[in-house]
């Protein structure tokens, strides 16, 4: 096998313009592969981690049918205490969870006392929401950044309604919504803090304090509209939900079903997330195509180019499998060049980003996102082998006519 | 002992719809350690006749054996690995692998065809390149060399498997005289040291004259057998 790939090394240097060509061909798209994954994933990443770890949490539970008419806010979906209690105790026997927080969503209208505006309300335990979506407090642009900045009495005023209606913290300000019951009330707030919205400049969503909330929808009891769900591991994230619906989406007991959602299933950007998967796929194809068209282009050229020499080698005796190998062998050592080569100088493209801090702002958020490119030791195998095997195929044909030349026809050939 | 016995061999090609009969019935014997040379002008079937002594092709009809073995029945498989155990080829054009160096062409049938231990190899290689004169220039590429000394390259190549037979078409053709003469010579006394059997396809008078038996072909058979004391 050493000889086999010396005298293939060789053959491939005897053009060492075209063979290098080729090589950096494959080492191209190998790097454009691998930096557009890290690039992407990275992207990804910080996004998904923005949405879950600033308003969404990881995994949430809901009372079955709320989801669907989200829109709307519907206060006749909300879990009762029974299902909470349900909840509560499948998460606390669950130990990838890190921290749940309730919380009440209704709509409201907002008003300074000179001006009235709709609100989407969410009202919540400040602790364990700091503790579910410890984004939260760098969301607030102004003010208080601390739990307390969700006391009762409190609210955090979404930017785009703080800029419009010209709100300052400090300001006082009504919040008044219909109950489920059909009956209005209201509450005088002090805003605490300006939030800036997780998904750009439309959010019309404030915080308030979950006891306020039940005030201010005059709850007998302790109604909830969802439970947000941090866990440990992020990765784990499919998993858990997958435990937590066989657990909790059964209903029983005469308790209406609950239904539990991961971040993918409530997020808009989980559709990018796919979108991105799908680009990364489409590079693969790309590169596949490059590798395949590069290799087969030198791998014809070489067995053309060296008809009398197959003709001379085969008329001395050596096999046509031995013929075979040898030109499989130089096909994939064009791969294993390139990719190699690729690796390499992907490696070294990504470290520079890293270096360089590349920042990018997503949906017109005022949050900017620094990327840390990285690639996956599996992303590097899976692009290198894919190079490697389509050498192989690209050569299999090339290397077959090779092997197939009559010797005597081969040394005729001028 | 005969190392080929050919009996009754013809050889047709279709060549543009027309049916051309290169060989016709050519029948011959050949004794180990003969230094024969087949000529005749060109288009009398002298290569074609070498093609199917060396097992490149087949016969469309007739008998043949080489070194014992019915070779009209091998495979492509199987007449190759034939070739490398038991037939050496010298070109007209010498026919190296331009990418290796002089060693290493002689040493490619042991390692490609022969797959001997390293140790082997590069004794046998040695040997035969200062056998034909060209140890001090073994780690030079083709280009390097003259036509001369490729083709001393091509017959230690030849002769490194140490086969029955050697097939040589032309091989001096494309030589100068002096040249030529010490290919000869070489060659003669390679079958002298080693016993090999030589059988040429030539025009060249050079060869001829050293020639101990001379078969002449015209129109595909076989007219004359003449043996000569050089």
């Amino acid at each position: 096998m050493g000889n086999l790939v010396k005298i293939a090394v060789r053959n491939l240097l005897r053009y060492t313009r075209r063979s290098l060509l080729t090589v950096s061909l494959i080492a191209f798209g190998v790097v454009f592969v691998l930096v557009f994954v890290a690039m992407t994933g990275s992207f990804k990443e910080a996004i998904v981690a923005s949405i879950t770890d600033s308003y969404l949490g990881h995994v949430q539970v809901h009372r079955r049918g709320y989801v669907a008419s989200i829109e709307s806010l519907p206060l006749n979906l909300n879990i009762e205490p029974a299902q909470l209690a349900k909840i509560q105790e499948a998460l606390g026997s669950a130990p990838d969870v890190a921290g749940a927080s309730e919380r009440i969503k209704f709509n409201a209208m907002f008003s300074t006392f000179v001006e009235t505006t709709g609100l989407r309300v969410t009202a919540v335990y400040p602790d364990r929401e700091f503790a579910v979506c410890p984004k939260l407090p760098a969301r607030i642009v102004q003010g208080d950044r601390t739990p307390a900045a969700l006391a009762r009495g409190k609210i955090l005023v979404p930017d785009l309604l703080a800029r419009g209606m010209g709100i300052k913290v400090g300001d006082t300000v009504v919040v008044v919504a219909t109950n489920k019951d059909g009956s209005v009330n209201g509450k005088t707030l002090l805003v605490s803090g300006i939030l800036e919205s997780a998904t750009g400049p439309g959010g019309r969503d404030g915080y308030i304090n979950f006891e306020d909330g039940m005030e201010i929808l005059r709850m007998q009891g302790k109604e909830t509209t969802e439970v947000a769900i941090r866990l440990r591991d992020f990765g784990q994230v499919e998993r858990v939900g997958r435990a937590l619906r066989e657990r909790l989406e059964g209903g029983g007991g005469g308790l209406a079903a609950l239904e539990v959602h991961t971040w993918s299933q409530l997020s808009p950007f989980a559709s990018v997330a796919r979108l991105i998967d799908m680009m990364a796929l489409f590079m693969k194809a790309m590169l596949i195509a490059i590798v395949l068209i590069s290799v087969l282009n030198v791998m014809i050229m070489a067995v053309y180019e060296r008809v009398r020499e197959i003709g001379t080698i085969a008329a001395i005796g050596t096999l046509p499998s031995r013929i075979l190998s040898l030109f499989l062998v130089e096909g994939v050592l064009l791969g294993v060049a390139g990719a190699a080569t690729g690796v390499l100088a992907g490696a070294a493209i990504i470290l520079a980003l890293n270096i360089w801090k590349v920042s990018v702002r997503f949906g017109g958020s005022l949050q900017l996102f620094v990327l840390s490119p990285r690639i996956d030791l599996f992303e590097v195998v899976v692009a290198s082998l894919m190079v490697i095997v389509v050498s192989v195929l690209a050569s299999v044909q090339p290397a077959f006519r090779a092997s197939r030349m009559e010797p005597i026809d081969a040394l005729r050939h001028v | 002992m005969n190392v080929i016995r050919a009996t009754d061999l013809t050889k047709t090609y279709a060549a543009n719809g027309v049916e051309v009969r290169a060989l016709r019935s050519v029948s011959l014997d050949v004794d180990a350690g003969s230094f024969v040379a087949f000529i005749g002008p060109s288009g009398s079937g002298k290569t074609t006749l070498l093609n199917l002594l060396g097992c490149l092709d087949k016969p469309s009809s007739g008998r043949l054996e080489v070194a014992g073995t019915d070779v009209t029945r091998l495979d492509r498989r199987q007449a190759a690995a034939f070739r490398g155990a038991h037939i050496g080829f010298v070109f007209q054009s010498f026919n190296l692998v331009s990418v290796l160096t002089a060693f290493e062409n002689v040493e490619y049938p042991l390692v490609m065809v022969q797959d001997r231990p390293a140790s082997e190899r590069r004794a046998r290689v040695l040997a035969l390149l200062d056998a034909v004169g060209m140890a001090d220039q073994k780690d030079k590429r083709p280009e390097q060399l003259s036509g001369g000394q490729k083709q001393r390259v091509a017959i230690a190549r030849a002769l490194v498997t140490s086969p029955e037979l050697v097939l040589a078409d032309e091989p001096t053709a494309n030589l100068d005289s002096a040249t030529a003469y010490t290919i000869i010579a070489l060659m003669k006394r390679m079958r002298d040291e080693v016993g090999t059997t030589f059988l040429f396809a030539t025009h060249d008078i050079r060869i001829i004259g050293e020639a101990e038996i001379v078969y002449t072909l015209e129109d595909g058979r076989l007219t004359g057998r003449q043996e000569r004391c050089p």
